[in-house]
């Protein structure tokens, strides 16, 4: 029984002061929160079912370390803002927000938050605690070009886009380069809708260019709306984000899918020892992020020899889309002879190469 | 520019214009009726995942869109309840009955994403619907001749029967309709239901017609189309066949225009058309106009009996 006298009252309180410290230590091991922002639903089967794939695939990887949460259906506008900041008032300290359209919210919620890591897809924009991460679909585009290039018996091949962003704009410019490669006089009918994700603009849009003389229309939206017009009208197209065969068996060609989980997982793994650093990272077919689904049957051996030799070329770095010379819808030369684009150029493209007709 | 081409052209339209047609004739009998409700996203929402839900369970399309016209009447007597029996505002329940209807088709549309159902086509025999010049009239869906017959319906009965009177004098002077002894909020009850029943079975086309398959959201706003589209007609159901097309045309303008080679305008001009020219067309035609607003006198006020 501890006599109350002042020593033992001064040792008593030394000790309850530490007591916080022992549990500091404790709270080291509590799980990293990861929280995610979704552009549309997960149920798309394309662009945030890949997101929400690989956020899994993140978790199954890292288990208890790592706590994930997210947030569909986010709008590109200021109103992404108190979204971003209630993921990370609530104690997520990694941020992923998976569309381009959250750049400047993104940037504007990491000023406030200087100890959270953010990371913006498909963006170019970066801070010191904000970085950016995208995935060479322009690489997948050139497969599909290839093969489109190749299937289409009226040399003109549709492209439904969304925005004019850079990576729709290299994705556009890919595809048509590797279709003219491999097929000189085909043409490239291109029609933006102003929408990541609205089936019914989808359908009209795929159905104003099968109208108007494609037979193989790719698209760059998230739903599968485009490939349901191309099976009822009896042409073909591809999956975007996805393998979305189940939705039209016979015109689904192939699709590119986006396969996010090996980049979440070390990103997240970063975080957790400590040596996150800002920067822009790009995987394409080398690192896995980009994937090619499996070619339907109808696919002749020709053509999918064809895709299988570009698809090598870009894994072992002898192919590149994007060598010049290469010109713009006016004619002009964008591209030496020889010259190739390098990251910066690519993530600002806006302009649209010889061969594109549209907007 | 071949023929085939123009065929092919109108064929998009018509298709795009159908759901905000049918759906803009239920509320213009609503509306008629003195009732504004601003919930038409909702109910067709709800109306597409019932429809999509009850096609893909039963295998049976007519099976669907009748679940899916009572879905949505179902979701507009609640409205109906509120504003009615309840009195509550119809402004503030209408934007609540829009986005219980959004949330509410989400929730239980999350089991049937990634489905797809056969898509509901044409009841003509197989050579007609593929004929080059014949599918122009006998290539479409059912429920496109059944928004052009509704159009009709709906514009015979408000002007030559009798009930259509009682419904439009309900919507004129409630007072006056009621100590003559109609029923006013019996009469608004089932211009509510109809109103709902139409808005879901065009939400039905959405899921079961354009694209067979059911996605979040998947009206994108046409709702509110239909809802200006009411007004743009001033309440007449020819104008309102009229204007439903005119829609469609500069909607279907849109794709064409960023498709060909002299898409010298940025694209979000041509996706900005449609509004642009409503609104152009509503400021012409209220220049022309001046024997006063052609909206119901009792739109949006609550029937008070003071008796």
């Amino acid at each position: 029984m501890m006599t109350i006298n002042r020593r033992n009252l001064i040792k008593a309180s030394a000790a309850a002061l530490a007591m916080p410290m022992i549990g500091g230590r404790a709270m080291a091991a509590d799980p990293l929160k990861v929280g995610f922002i979704y552009l549309g639903p997960i149920g798309d089967f394309g662009w945030t079912w890949a997101h929400e794939k690989g956020r899994k695939a993140m978790v199954d990887a890292l288990g208890g370390a790592v706590e994930a949460s997210y947030v569909e259906n986010v709008a590109e506008d200021a109103s992404a803002v108190p979204i971003i900041r209630d993921l990370a008032q609530q104690g997520n300290k990694l941020i992923f927000t998976s569309s381009f359209g959250y750049m400047d919210q993104t940037l504007q919620v990491a000023k406030d938050f200087p100890d959270v890591k953010f990371e913006h897809c498909t963006g170019f924009k970066r801070a010191d605690n904000v970085a950016t991460y995208n995935s060479r679909f322009y690489q997948g585009r050139s497969v599909l070009g290839t093969i489109a290039g190749l299937t289409t018996k009226t040399n003109t091949i549709g492209y439904l886009g969304s925005f004019k962003v850079p990576e729709v704009v290299m994705g556009i410019n890919s595809f048509t380069l590797a279709a003219q490669a491999v097929n000189p006089n085909v043409k490239v009918k291109m029609v933006m809708i102003d929408s990541w994700f609205d089936p019914a603009k989808e359908a009209a849009a795929a159905e104003t260019l099968a109208n108007l003389g494609c037979d193989v229309i790719t698209a760059h939206t998230d739903s599968a709306a485009c490939l349901q017009v191309c099976e009822k009208k009896g042409i073909f197209g591809f999956g975007q984000g996805a393998d979305m065969s189940r939705f039209a068996p016979k015109a689904h060609l192939t699709a590119i899918e986006d396969i996010w989980g090996p980049y979440y997982t070390s990103r997240a793994k970063a975080v957790l020892d400590g040596s996150w650093k800002s920067g822009d990272t790009w995987w394409g077919f080398k690192e896995g992020s980009v994937v090619i689904s499996p070619y339907n049957a109808s696919v002749s051996k020709e053509i999918a020899a064809a895709a299988d030799k570009i698809q090598a070329g870009w894994k072992d770095g002898s192919y590149d889309v994007f060598t010049g010379p290469i010109a713009d819808q006016s004619g002009a030369e964008k591209i030496a002879k020889g010259a190739k684009l390098d990251d910066g150029a690519l993530a600002g493209m806006d302009w649209f190469v010889k061969g594109v007709e549209g907007a | 520019m071949t023929l085939d081409f123009f065929i092919s052209a109108f064929i998009t339209v018509i298709g795009i214009s159908t759901p905000i047609l049918l759906a803009a004739t239920g509320e213009l009998v609503v509306e008629k009726s003195g009732v504004l409700n601003l919930g038409v996203e909702g109910m067709m929402l709800i109306g597409a995942v019932t429809g999509f839900a009850v096609t893909f369970t039963t295998f049976n399309p007519w099976l669907g869109v009748f679940a899916a016209a009572a879905a949505g009447a179902a979701a507009s007597l609640v409205f109906g309840l509120l504003v009615l029996t309840f009195g509550a505002n119809q402004v503030a329940t209408g934007l609540a009955l829009a986005i219980f209807g959004i949330g509410l088709s989400t929730l239980i549309g999350n089991s049937f994403v990634g489905i797809i159902v056969p898509e509901f086509s044409s009841i003509f025999p197989d050579g007609l619907v593929r004929d080059p010049i014949m599918r122009i009239i006998f290539g479409h869906s059912p429920m496109v001749y059944f928004a052009l017959f509704m159009v009709f319906a709906v514009s015979w009965f408000l002007k030559r029967t009798r009930a259509g009177l009682v419904l439009r004098a309900v919507g004129e002077n409630d007072h006056s309709a009621h100590s003559i002894g109609y029923s006013v909020i019996g009469i608004r009850y089932a211009a509510i239901a109809f109103g709902g029943a139409m808005a879901g079975i065009a939400g039905s086309y959405f899921s079961m017609v354009i694209t067979p398959m059911w996605a979040q959201q998947m009206t994108a706003g046409r709702g509110w189309i239909a809802l200006a589209l009411v007004v743009f007609a001033g309440w007449k159901p020819s104008r309102l066949l009229g204007g439903a097309y005119f829609f469609g045309i500069l909607m279907t303008l849109e794709f064409y225009a960023k498709a060909s080679k002299n898409a010298i305008l940025p694209s979000q001009f041509w996706a900005a058309m449609p509004y642009l020219m409503a609104i152009i067309v509503l400021a012409v035609i209220s220049a022309r106009e001046r024997t006063g607003s052609e909206a119901p006198a009792c739109l949006g006020k609550p029937f008070m009996p003071t008796d």
